[in-house]
């Protein structure tokens, strides 16, 4: 494995009697674009502020590069911020405004400019140069933030919440130019956001938080089909959760789910780890699906009833009772071309594979 | 209806003033009605009083002098007001606002028991500027907090992200965008000590400032003419530099990118 | 945490940025006030002050009559000032916010505000030309065959202190009148009616309510600065109309008795300060009973 970009060995941050960070330890390697992803107040702007230098941390060691950022300012360090606000400065014009940063290098000044000019056309901005930064839209910002921030060639680019200002289409548009821009200049990207399915979509690895400490690290398919705890699991996506029982630990896990019986599920299906007794386990909403008339499955079935239906245009969403489930299981089925909408109170088979079950941990 | 109550209110707000330029030209050594013809002479008397002058330089001095120190206390207090907060601070900043309720007479009776009778120092202008400082510094406060507190406080974080440091960041990106603010304050704070008669009536030393000298002229109507036309460049000039004050304040608050909510306070 | 750490972050540095104008305030309010304090337990023996604690000044404040004349026709006048202007004031503050478009209302406010930075002494002289025997009002009247005679009740007395404290004071009362009327969410007034409230009613049981803030702080800006003035008692009010700031004024700058100017002092603004707390406390209580 290549050397860390960037090593973090059990930060903690206080705010007096806050524990804002609680032991994270983090490596993350050139060239990834990796996520802090959580809910507000988790902890995930204060430890992108640490990286930044604009917080110290209470304790821990931060490494940049194989240097250690101890008392290094937030000026000195290889790392350059586009903010949730994007912070344009509104009495400087665009050129003024992504040249900032230029202002103690030694180049000429034509070079520089044509550094500017250069950053504007990555941002898809050439020729706005001259205009005055408060006239410009969100999306505008945004880019011109973004020019500004790349223009001194950082090892890190950190992204807080870059997204969350804009309407969704425009979202979507710049997740798409973000993930083209990062790939194109090879630099590391660390985004901060609290949208799930930003994370999923951008990021090369994520990093889901919760209080402070990292709940679990990996890349986005691992933390969807396979989240180590019932928190991660009901903050990505939707989960049913059912109650489990483990009978047996060793090289396959044997437990029994309320309501669809007992299952052999595979290691893998376990990452938090097994140990015997009560536990919950997932099941995401589109790995079961509802039998339609005649259709037939080598899968295993249980029979319910349909308590609710969502139509959603290309997919439709039941909730449908199960004897023994606490809660109806949630089932979205894509609206196939002869498949009919069930009405409430249709019996029906719902099919489950044992693959597809997650174990749980707490 | 209430639209014609505001434009009665506005002429009762203006009557006193808009009889001053009558009477500063009124031929006539009474201020009373039926006025006498035009005439310039008491304006050109202005010009030989020489008492008048020391009075005008007096206050000159004091009032430059309060704007430079009230705008620099101000800026302190906006500043910090604008940053995280810390314990008391609520407290400490209230009770830098204190003077703007508190009767003119408490702060001058105070001081000149403090300067006279404790320190046993002599009165002078700098007397009159000290206490000055202390009555400006709130509104200094309060027209810099609209300026300090519309700033993005990511933007100077931003700077030094690209580079600057803690200090530059604040030259190169807050002091700019609360310049406007910074120049209303001084000519708001310029005015008001200009114009304060009460404490520097209390606190003035050999020389007098030029309310004091006015309220001298006042007790002999012959110089009555003379203090109209006084007045009335007084007025001209207040309502000159409230223009560009204003003119500042909404200038402040574009470059801000912000909506305007309304005026000095 | 070290003090040399503390003060490196944000609020260290936010800490260190209040110190300059909370000294000033401090050296240059707090230490003077409390000066006038223990100055008010001292006494005037001829040229020098005689240090010896005690009550003489408040002994003497309480038992001549003429100190709790002058004390109580100043927090008549103040009272009176601070009704009138707040008063005329409100329909003011409340005509800029709703019915101003909002790119004319700080023009409005400018045009309110100009006449209150105008040279205070002269604006105070001129209500003297317009209410005086000769003075405007009394020449129109004349001129106009309404009154034969000058009217002698609208200069030297009372009545004249309060019309030119009304006006002096004017836009201290609109503004932060003014600035509560715009933190209303407009939406409120709609739902008010929306709930089927009339115009009136909306106005008296969510407008007002709401403005209630700035109401109190208008009556407070007003009433507490106005016990302290002795400019306008002394050019309008004449014999019968002087103040509690003219009796202070006179012992400091003429009798030379610093200490019983203290204490006067001190009672006019204890008494302004327990008036205002009272009015908050009720203020308060009638907000929360409603």
């Amino acid at each position: 494995m290549t050397r860390p970009l960037i090593h973090l060995e059990s930060i903690h941050k206080y705010y007096g009697d806050y524990h804002a960070l609680r032991g994270i330890d983090l490596d993350i390697r050139p060239g990834e674009f990796f996520s802090l992803l959580g809910p507000s107040g988790c902890g995930k702007t204060t430890l992108l502020r640490t990286i930044a230098g604009f917080e110290d941390v209470s304790s821990g060691n931060m490494f940049i590069d194989g240097r250690d950022m101890k008392r290094v300012p937030a000026n000195q360090r290889p790392t350059n911020m586009v903010f949730q606000s994007y912070a344009i400065f509104p009495h400087l014009t665009v050129a003024e405004n992504v040249g900032f940063g230029l202002r103690r290098d030694p180049r000429p000044k034509a070079e520089k400019a044509k550094a500017v000019e250069e950053a504007l056309e990555m941002v898809g901005l050439r020729g706005y140069g001259k205009r005055a930064a408060h006239a410009l839209s969100g999306g505008q910002r945004q880019r011109v933030a973004l020019a500004r921030a790349l223009i001194l060639k950082p090892k890190v680019l950190l992204l807080d919440e870059p997204l969350s200002a804009l309407d969704k289409k425009m979202r979507e548009q710049m997740q798409v130019e973000l993930i083209r821009l990062q790939r194109s200049v090879g630099i590391t990207f660390i985004l901060v956001t609290h949208d799930q399915e930003e994370a999923l979509v951008m990021s090369d690895r994520i990093a889901v938080m919760f209080e402070g400490e990292i709940g679990q690290m990996a890349d986005p398919e691992t933390l969807y089909r396979r989240p180590n705890s019932r928190r991660v699991a009901e903050f990505i996506g939707k989960m049913n959760i059912l109650p489990g029982h483990v009978t047996e630990g060793g090289p396959g896990v044997t437990v029994d789910v309320a309501g669809l019986g007992r299952a052999e599920v595979a290691t893998e299906q376990a990452p938090g780890g097994v140990v015997a007794g009560d536990t919950a386990v997932g099941i995401r909403p589109e790995t079961l699906a509802i039998l339609f008339e005649g259709e037939e499955t080598t899968r295993r079935v249980v029979e319910g009833v349909v308590d609710e239906v969502v139509y959603y245009g290309d997919m439709t969403y039941y909730d449908v009772r199960v004897d023994g489930v606490p809660e109806p299981l949630n089932i979205s089925m894509k609206n196939l071309i002869g498949r009919p909408v069930l009405d409430v109170g249709t019996r029906t088979r719902v099919a489950w594979d044992e693959r597809s079950l997650v174990v749980l941990a707490r | 209806m209430l639209r014609g109550y505001a434009v009665l209110y506005l002429i009762f707000l203006y009557a006193p003033i808009a009889l001053l330029p009558i009477f500063a030209f009124n031929d006539g050594s009474i201020i009373a009605f039926p006025l006498q013809g035009f005439t310039t002479r008491w304006f050109s008397e202005l010009w030989t009083n020489s008492a008048l002058h020391n009075a005008v330089q007096n206050s000159l001095f004091i009032a430059v002098m309060t704007a430079v120190f009230a705008t620099l206390l101000g800026i302190c207090a906006a500043r910090a007001g604008a940053m995280a907060s810390f314990p008391g601070k609520q407290g400490i900043l209230g009770f830098v606002m204190l003077p703007l309720v508190l009767p003119e007479i408490i702060v001058a009776v105070s001081l000149l028991i403090v300067l006279r009778q404790v320190l046993g120092l002599q009165l002078s202008n700098w007397s009159v500027i000290a206490a000055h400082v202390l009555i400006c510094t709130p509104f200094s406060i309060a027209i810099l907090n609209g300026a300090f507190q519309n700033l993005d406080p990511a933007m100077e974080e931003a700077a030094m992200d690209l580079g600057e440091s803690r200090w530059s960041a604040f030259r190169l990106i807050t002091l700019p965008l609360v310049m406007p603010g910074i120049v209303s304050s001084l000519l708001i704070s310029f005015t008001i000590s200009l114009d304060e008669f009460i404490i520097a009536f209390f606190l003035t030393g050999t020389n007098p400032t030029m309310p004091v000298y006015i309220w001298g002229l006042l007790r002999f109507p012959g110089q009555l003419p003379v203090v109209m036309a006084l007045g009335t460049i007084l007025v001209a000039l207040s309502i000159i530099l409230l223009t560009i004050a204003e003119y500042y304040r909404r200038r402040g608050l574009a470059r801000a990118g912000v909506a305007d909510t309304g005026g000095f306070l | 945490m070290a003090i040399g750490t503390w003060l490196t972050t944000e609020r260290g540095r936010a800490a260190t940025l209040v110190v300059p104008p909370f000294v000033y305030a401090l050296l240059l309010l707090a230490i003077p006030v409390g000066a006038v304090i223990l100055f008010s337990f001292w006494t005037q023996d001829f040229m020098t002050v005689d240090r010896t604690f005690t009550l003489d000044n408040y002994r003497e404040i309480a038992t001549t009559p003429v100190y709790g004349l002058l004390l109580r026709r100043s927090l008549f006048v103040s009272g009176t000032v601070t009704i009138v202007t707040v008063l005329l004031a409100y329909p003011i503050a409340y005509f800029v916010s709703f019915h101003v478009p909002a790119h004319r209302k700080s023009l409005w406010l400018f045009l309110i505000t100009i006449p209150f930075w105008t040279s205070y002494l002269i604006r105070v002289f001129l209500w003297k030309v317009i209410l005086g025997y000769n003075g405007v009002i009394n020449s129109g009247l004349q001129g106009l065959g309404i009154i034969d005679e000058p009217l002698t009740f609208i200069l030297y007395n009372v009545n004249a202190v309060i019309i030119t404290l009304a006006h002096a004071f004017a836009p201290f009362a609109i503004l932060p009148i003014f600035v509560a009327l715009e933190k209303i969410d407009r939406s409120l007034l709609e739902a008010s009616q929306d709930l089927g409230e009339t115009r009136l009613t909306t106005f008296l049981r969510v407008t007002l309510p709401l403005s209630m803030p700035g109401l109190v702080a208008a009556v407070l800006i007003v009433f507490i600065p106005t016990i302290g003035d002795y400019v306008t008692p002394e050019l309008m009010g004449g014999a019968g109309g002087k103040l509690i700031a003219n009796m202070i004024q006179t012992q400091f700058l003429q009798l030379n008795n610093a200490p019983l100017g203290a204490a006067l002092a001190l009672v006019a603004m204890v008494s302004v300060t327990a008036i205002s707390l009272v009015f908050i406390l009720l203020n308060r209580r009638w907000l929360r009973g409603r």
